[in-house]
């Protein structure tokens, strides 16, 4: 069986080679196809992985809708994919949930110790004590901060290996200071290269976005009156003017999340939510009807949507393609495996049986499949780089990278679909009668 | 050893009926040297053909070796053919983009023979047609008569019992023709039982015994 296998993918390798051209434009069709429908795949793939999986199922993110009673949000499809100030820290000091973590975005500005380096800014994340521990974020050095610090707003910071390095080198930075825009730090951790994708846990500001640099306290936002970064949407005007007013005010920007270990607890805090809810429309607040929700990560991210609709369509429209591909190789096979009707002819009357040939014809397929797939892979390459050229989102280029996985299966999608594909053309090209090839007659 | 008969064959098509070969009934003795005659058309090709298992019949017995070959599948069939039967064609069939050496392989391929096993066939079949130095040529490289003699060592290789044999001299010129007749009367001496099939009365008569066939039936036989 082996030493006939091995006959077989000989014989693949001349014949092969005996028609270059023929094989070529084979191989073309089946890679062109693969790289176009592989660059599809990998675009749904990437965008719906799941980005947490050992936690995905006990983490909630938590939308109250505080939105206009006549302008819905989203149209009324969704609450808030926010939260407002008042609501954020009024859910944070009931304390409901197991864990749960306000957060904010900001950019600060790193001054580095030395004269001679020029300040840089960094992306920050103001967050609440338990968001190392809910997000499982894994630490190279110290920890994160406890309760106490958020509660007296302390200057304490975690960074991220790659800032810690530009600015510390290999050294343990924990226990000594950085300085963000004119204010000491004290460094307590050092977290590895923790980037989720998506980036689950901010994913209204952008699920494609890189992890941050910098971790701080989030009452250090109010307490230092730090700048905010990315989205903030308000439903009507101020009443009044300065900080304080904005954190009376309906305006969302904050993400809250909890961890709630069981459908239990998911339920008693929706109905938590709900009391909250109901007790502030006694205030005057909330003029919609309750939409309060707790929606697991990848529910969340199903319902913003982190696969794009678009990348759905070209999904669809690229394994389309391939198979117009698979048409085209159909015909070529058929030419190229009919044109050796003689040859099989001689061998049947050589003792090969239909079976043998089939085997034999259908090797020859599967290795210009596992060069067309190698070549889709080249071609799947191109295909996310072109489409890497139409994100606006520049850190969309980080999540649009083939992994071990996809590249595997592009090889193994091509195989098998050449080897679909010689089906056909190889049954008929077996099915020929030995004798009528043979005669002199 | 090979018996047929009443062994009928027709060749259907959406208008036209051929019957090629009529209640025909042949046996064939081991060491046998049995030349096949007839006009085109006679059934004589199809009587090739189904003695060496390329096509199926309608009627009729046919014993091989002791086996009725009706009922066998197409992986026992070739089989028995890859084990019992050599062929030799008028345009010698072989495979043009394999040399003389890959060519007289592919029987001894589909049989699983060793690598040693092989080349051993391989060197001693090309010793005995004559063409011990021509093992890495291609076909084209070669005149008519050594591609014949080519595919008479590549039939001989797996040591068949029968040698069945369409017109071997049809594409040669006398000479050659000549050599390649002698070069069968040798391995028949040796023991192979031949089976030729030919329009030239002068080879029908070096055979051993002539089967006359016309319109599917054996006219006469005569022996030699």
């Amino acid at each position: 069986m082996l030493r006939l296998f091995e006959y077989n993918l000989k014989l693949a390798v001349k014949n092969i080679r005996r028609n270059p051209i023929l094989s070529a434009l084979m191989v073309a069709a089946i890679g062109i196809g693969i790289g176009a429908s592989m660059s599809m795949v990998t675009v749904n793939y990437r965008f719906s992985l799941n980005p947490i999986p050992q936690k995905s199922d006990v983490l909630h993110y938590i939308r109250l809708d505080n939105w206009s009673a006549d302008f819905p949000f989203n149209e009324g499809r969704n609450p808030p994919n926010q939260m407002t100030y008042l609501d954020a820290t009024a859910l944070l000091r009931a304390k409901h949930a197991y864990r749960q973590v306000a957060m904010s975005r900001s950019t600060l500005a790193v001054e580095p110790e030395g004269r001679d380096e020029r300040p840089f800014f960094v992306d920050v994340r103001a967050t609440t004590a338990d968001f190392f521990a809910m997000f499982d974020v894994p630490f190279r050095y110290g920890t994160g901060w406890g309760a106490d610090a958020d509660d007296a707003a302390e200057q304490v910071a975690v960074l991220n290996t790659t800032t810690t390095e530009r600015l510390f080198g290999d050294d343990n930075p924990v226990g000594r200071t950085v300085r963000l825009s004119g204010q000491d730090y004290r460094i307590v951790g050092v977290i590895e290269d923790w980037e989720p994708m998506p980036k689950f846990y901010d994913s209204s500001n952008g699920p494609t976005n890189s992890g941050e640099d910098i971790f701080i306290p989030w009452s250090l936002v109010v307490a230092k009156e730090l700048p905010r970064a990315g989205n903030t949407n308000c439903w009507k005007p101020l009443e009044g003017s300065g900080l304080q007013a904005f954190l009376n005010s309906e305006c969302i920007w904050i993400q809250f999340w909890a961890e709630l270990r069981n459908s239990a607890e998911r339920e008693e805090y929706v109905n938590f939510l709900n009391a909250y809810v109901t007790e502030q429309k006694a205030l005057g607040r909330f003029p919609r009807p309750l939409d309060n929700r707790a929606t697991p990560v990848m529910e969340y991210l199903r319902e913003q949507g982190a696969v794009p609709d678009e990348a759905r369509v070209l999904l669809g429209l690229s394994l389309l393609f391939l198979v117009v591909c698979l048409l085209n190789t159909i015909g070529l096979l058929l030419a190229k495996f009919l044109g050796k009707a003689t040859e099989i002819g001689i061998r049947r009357a050589l003792g090969a049986s239909r079976r043998v040939l089939f085997q034999q014809y259908l090797v020859e397929a599967g290795i210009i499949g596992f060069t067309g797939g190698i070549l889709g892979l080249g071609f799947t390459w191109l295909g996310l780089e072109g489409i890497e050229m139409q994100f606006a989102d520049e850190e969309a280029s980080r999540i649009l990278v083939m992994d071990w996985n996809m590249a595997l299966l592009a090889v193994a999608l091509a195989i098998i679909a050449s080897l679909v594909t010689a089906i056909y053309p190889t049954w008929r090209a077996c099915s020929v009668q030995p004798a009528a090839y043979l005669s002199s007659n | 050893m090979l018996t047929m008969t009443n062994v009928s064959k027709t060749y259907r098509t959406d208008t036209v009926q051929t019957q090629a070969l009529r209640e025909f009934s042949l046996h064939i003795h081991e060491g046998d040297f049995v030349a096949v005659t007839g006009p085109s058309g006679s059934g004589k090709t199809t009587f090739l053909n189904i003695t060496g298992l390329l096509e199926t019949f309608d009627s009729g017995k046919y014993d091989l070796d002791g086996r009725d070959v009706a009922n066998l599948s197409d992986h026992e069939l070739s089989r028995l053919r890859n084990e019992k039967i050599g062929f030799i064609f008028q345009n010698f069939n072989l495979i043009p983009d394999l040399n003389v050496f890959d060519n007289i392989d592919v029987p001894l391929r589909y049989r699983g023979f060793t690598a040693a096993e092989r080349k051993q066939r391989i060197d001693e079949a090309l010793k005995r047609v004559g063409l011990s130095g021509r093992a890495k040529h291609l076909p084209s490289q070669l005149s008519g008569g050594q591609q014949q003699r080519v595919g008479i060592a590549r039939a001989l290789a797996g040591s068949p019992r029968f040698l069945l044999a369409d017109e071997p001299t049809g594409n040669l010129d006398s000479q050659m023709a000549q050599g390649v007749m002698e070069l069968l009367e040798e391995i028949n001496a040796a023991g192979t039982t031949i089976i030729m099939v030919t329009h030239d009365p002068d080879l029908a008569k070096r055979a051993k015994r002539e089967v006359h066939v016309r319109d599917g039936l054996i006219q006469g036989t005569d022996g030699n």
